[in-house]
């Protein structure tokens, strides 16, 4: 089924309607995929994610999350209760000063009885592996770890669809590892449908699918493999390539017989491969 | 770096009173201020002095930490006792004790003077034990719950409990960015430490201009946040955290229903704080 | 001005139950001249190290000399110290405060030369305002606040370098940049680099970044320097870095896979140099004659 449908999507901030930060946007997301969503500053892609989760409506056009219309204001809940969202900034998503009641807050929120609530977060900490911080101070954690208990937040709601609006951009390396692999691990043994809007191209690496926004467009759109080894069209929305996939490309354009490759494990292996030590 | 506000004055222990229910502790607290504006003369003070000691050797936190939150309104206790020793006036006859024009100071001046400064020590060492023993969030769950029956009055006990554990939440955020933005303009030259009291007010607005649109950021965020996690208000919401009132609580208050007794048969006892007078004299 | 740190220790919140200690025996040296990089994950304390460097967080324990400044002396003069050395710090942009960006550019020349003429002023605004690639004209007059993320950022660090600092210490400049926003801020660090600005110094996660830009690096882990050196020297240590919880380039863990297989690479682990030096291996085992 479709997670997520985009038709012929406008939007704009202001209101005369002009300057649109989104235009004629087509997209359809299948449940259990994983988008990432890459682009520059400014391109469109903090929009593409706030109209999934009703944060925002379209100006004309149509968004529908598992069939359902985000214009429909009577549907707002209940598309929310569906798709979750992981914001930017770890310090700014916390409202309580204990981890297990900033988790508590969702499920309240959507009126979940008192028991059934301690289970769902003693699920979602164990599913971003914060089980030992329930009683810690948001605070006291580090990015990474904040972070996770954001997504655990989100995830007490039991949503299907984890929208993550780049919420690694702020971590350091550790950290971004931790939200990735939490991310992962949600994607692979929940199917959680993941849309990941990210800076870090290998980050875009690790997902299903990669779409490339450009001044408020869909310009690519199609596997992160397919998608950086089309690296002049990249450039062109001045984006740059994993740094393996650039040494790769260096190489070929010497005449040397590598492989395509976006990681170094992938660069290694091409590298040996016509070196032919082995 | 680390100024947290989370924990307050909070100093952890395992304990009696670290373990009551907050609800009972802020009525504990209240009722043991009753206890001391009930004493009318030293016996009764003492009898709280020393129920205030027991306390805070029940409660294993150190001594000094209580006295501590004494230093924070000396100031006030001392220009208390300043003004009572000079200007108290009474219509009964007073022990006159040295008199130089308007000056006068009485034996009835200083026993009052002694005796209210010991009512203000006793009151703020009280409250510090609460701080002291009590979580800044279990006092905000303790308020909310004791507040509840405002709802029927339409008092939004639940918007106001959200916004003090947000408040709490974002005190040593905003503390963290508030050290960081001032370090940031000190290098740029800030100087914030001469100068006259002009001069410091107007060295403040490279940091408060940017801390108040760091905060505004901060709310637009964290309303996206609330409203992605399904927020819309108090209606249909469920509440997680349950208070537990237990023998603890109950037996913490009938101790102190005893000392309010003990208290108000001091009085009967020993009669006003002014008959020491007479022993003396 | 030379940065010389000996035994460097400081604990925050001092004797209260949440002590804790950032620095443990600092001993560090950065030469004048250097692209100088700061590696370590939070709470490593480099940030700690780093405010030290212009008394920001003052010296209790060990020593500090920059330059002729010695940090452990009561009378050093600390005001004259931040002129010299700036301090950019993580997300420079929160820092922004003034109606227009010319009057924040200029807060650093009023506080530090305050005897200054008002043309030489605003040509010194103007010259730190282009410096960094905003626009003077277009620019000025308009507020902080309406300039786009990436500006407000130059805008920023515009207010940093206005008086022109022998030293530049940056925290983390291009965190949450994309990626040609990185590229760009690394060009405009090289372009000052050896001039007035004679010495900077960056901490940053992105290995690649040190790779790419440092002289010499060193790597912080618990309040303490374990390694420093070049990068060609100091990502040969690649299981050291990994083992701290560090990341290491790309280039470092392809040719550790590569010295696995028996490939050894000599490389200063840039990406051009690391294509170049396995093309040279690839065209000495007749690479080429192979193509045709």
């Amino acid at each position: 089924m479709e997670a997520v449908k985009f038709e012929n999507v406008n939007f704009s901030y202001r209101e005369d309607g002009r300057d649109l930060a989104l235009r004629g946007v087509n997209l359809s997301i299948e449940e259990g995929q994983f988008v990432a969503v890459l682009g520059r500053n400014g391109s469109g892609k903090s929009t593409l994610a706030k109209l999934v989760n009703v944060l925002l409506t379209p100006l004309s056009g149509k968004v529908t999350v598992f069939g359902m219309d985000t214009s429909d204001e009577k549907m707002t809940f209940e598309i929310r209760k569906n798709a979750g969202m992981v914001f930017q900034n770890p310090d700014n998503q916390t409202v309580a000063s204990i981890v297990e009641d900033d988790v508590a807050f969702g499920p309240e929120n959507i009126g979940v009885p008192r028991e059934e609530i301690g289970k769902r977060i003693e699920f979602a900490l164990d599913a971003v592996g914060m089980q030992e911080f329930r009683q810690s101070t948001p605070t006291r954690l580090s990015g990474g770890q904040k972070q996770r208990v954001a997504i655990a937040g989100v995830l007490a709601i039991m949503p299907k669809i984890m929208i993550l609006d780049e919420s690694t951009a702020m971590l350091d390396p550790k950290g971004r590892r931790e939200v990735m692999d939490v991310i992962k691990k949600l994607n692979k043994e929940r199917g959680m449908t993941v849309i990941l809007i990210t800076h870090f191209m290998d980050e875009a690496l690790q997902a299903d699918r990669a779409v490339v926004m450009h001044r408020g467009e869909i310009v690519m759109d199609g596997a992160p493999e397919e998608i950086f080894a089309r690296s002049d069209e990249l450039e062109m929305y001045n984006l740059t390539l994993p740094r393996a996939a650039y040494i790769c490309k260096v190489l070929q354009e010497a005449g040397m017989p590598v492989g395509n490759a976006f990681t170094a494990e992938e660069l290694a292996e091409g590298i040996c491969g016509s070196l032919r030590k082995d | 770096m680390i100024n947290d506000v989370t924990f307050g004055q909070y100093y952890p222990a395992k304990s009696f009173v670290h373990n009551m229910d907050p609800r009972a502790k802020i009525v504990f607290v209240i009722a043991y201020i009753v206890a001391v504006f009930l004493a009318k003369n030293f016996f009764g003070l003492a009898a709280v002095t020393l129920f205030l000691i027991f306390i805070v050797f029940l409660a294993r936190v150190p001594f000094g930490s209580v006295l501590r939150s004494v230093k924070m309104i000396l100031f006030l206790i001392i220009f208390s006792a300043i003004l009572n020793l000079f200007f108290y006036s009474s219509n009964d006859e007073l022990h006159m004790l040295w008199q130089w024009k308007f000056i006068r100071i009485s034996w009835e001046a200083i026993i009052n003077m002694i005796f209210i400064s010991l009512r203000l020590f006793l009151l703020v060492m009280g409250t510090s034990v609460l701080m002291l023993t009590t979580m800044p969030v279990a006092l905000t769950d303790g308020i909310e719950s004791l507040l509840t029956p405002l709802k029927w009055i339409r008092f939004p006990v639940h918007e106001l409990a959200l916004i003090m554990s947000i408040a709490l939440r974002f005190i040593p955020t905003l503390t963290d960015e508030t050290n960081r933005i001032i370090a940031a303009q000190k290098a740029r030259g800030a100087d914030f430490e001469t100068g006259g009291l002009i001069k410091r007010a107007k060295a403040m607005i490279p940091v408060l201009v940017p801390l108040l649109v760091s905060a505004f950021r901060r709310a637009q965020d964290l309303g996206d946040a609330m409203e992605a996690r399904c927020y819309s208000g108090a209606k249909g919401r469920t509440k997680y955290k349950k208070l537990v009132f237990t023998w603890r609580d109950l037996l913490g208050l009938l101790v102190l229903g005893g000392l309010i007794t003990g208290v108000v048969f001091l009085n009967i006892y020993f009669g006003g704080k002014f008959d020491i007078i007479n022993y003396f004299l | 001005m030379r940065i010389v740190a000996k035994g460097l220790t400081y604990t925050y919140s001092a004797k209260s139950p949440f002590a804790s200690r950032a620095l443990n025996g600092v001993d560090l040296t950065v030469e004048e001249g250097e692209f100088f990089g700061i590696i370590g994950h939070t709470g490593s304390g480099k940030s700690t190290f780093v405010q030290h460097l212009n008394a920001l967080i003052r010296l209790t324990d060990g020593s500090l000399k920059v330059g002729e400044y010695d940090l452990a002396d009561k009378k050093c003069n600390f005001v004259e110290l931040r002129s010299k050395v700036g301090m950019v710090f993580q997300y420079p942009e929160y820092q922004l405060f003034a109606e227009t960006v010319e009057k924040d550019v200029a807060f650093g020349l009023k506080n530090f030369r305050k005897e200054m003429k008002q043309e030489e002023r605003d040509a010194a605004v103007k010259e730190a305002i282009e410096t960094v690639g905003l626009d003077y004209a277009r620019v000025k007059d308009k507020s902080p606040f309406e300039l786009s993320g990436g500006q407000k950022r130059r805008a920023a660090i515009a207010g940093v370098i206005v008086t022109k600092p022998e030293i530049l210490i940056l925290d983390e400049p291009a965190a949450g940049l994309d990626p040609l926003g990185k590229k760009e801020l690394m060009e405009l660090l090289h372009s000052i680099h050896g001039g007035w600005c004679k010495t900077i110094v960056i901490v940053s996660h992105d290995m690649d970044e040190i790779a790419e830009n440092c002289t010499r690096a060193a790597v912080f882990s618990e309040g303490k320097v374990v390694m420093e050196g070049p990068p060609a020297q100091l990502f040969r240590h690649t299981e050291e870095l990994l083992s701290l919880g560090l990341d290491v380039p790309v280039t470092a863990k392809c040719a550790l896979l590569l010295k696995e297989r028996g490939i050894e690479l000599e490389t200063d682990f840039t990406c051009d140099d690391f294509a170049h030096k396995v093309l040279a291996l690839w065209k000495a085992e007749g690479g080429i004659q192979n193509d045709q």
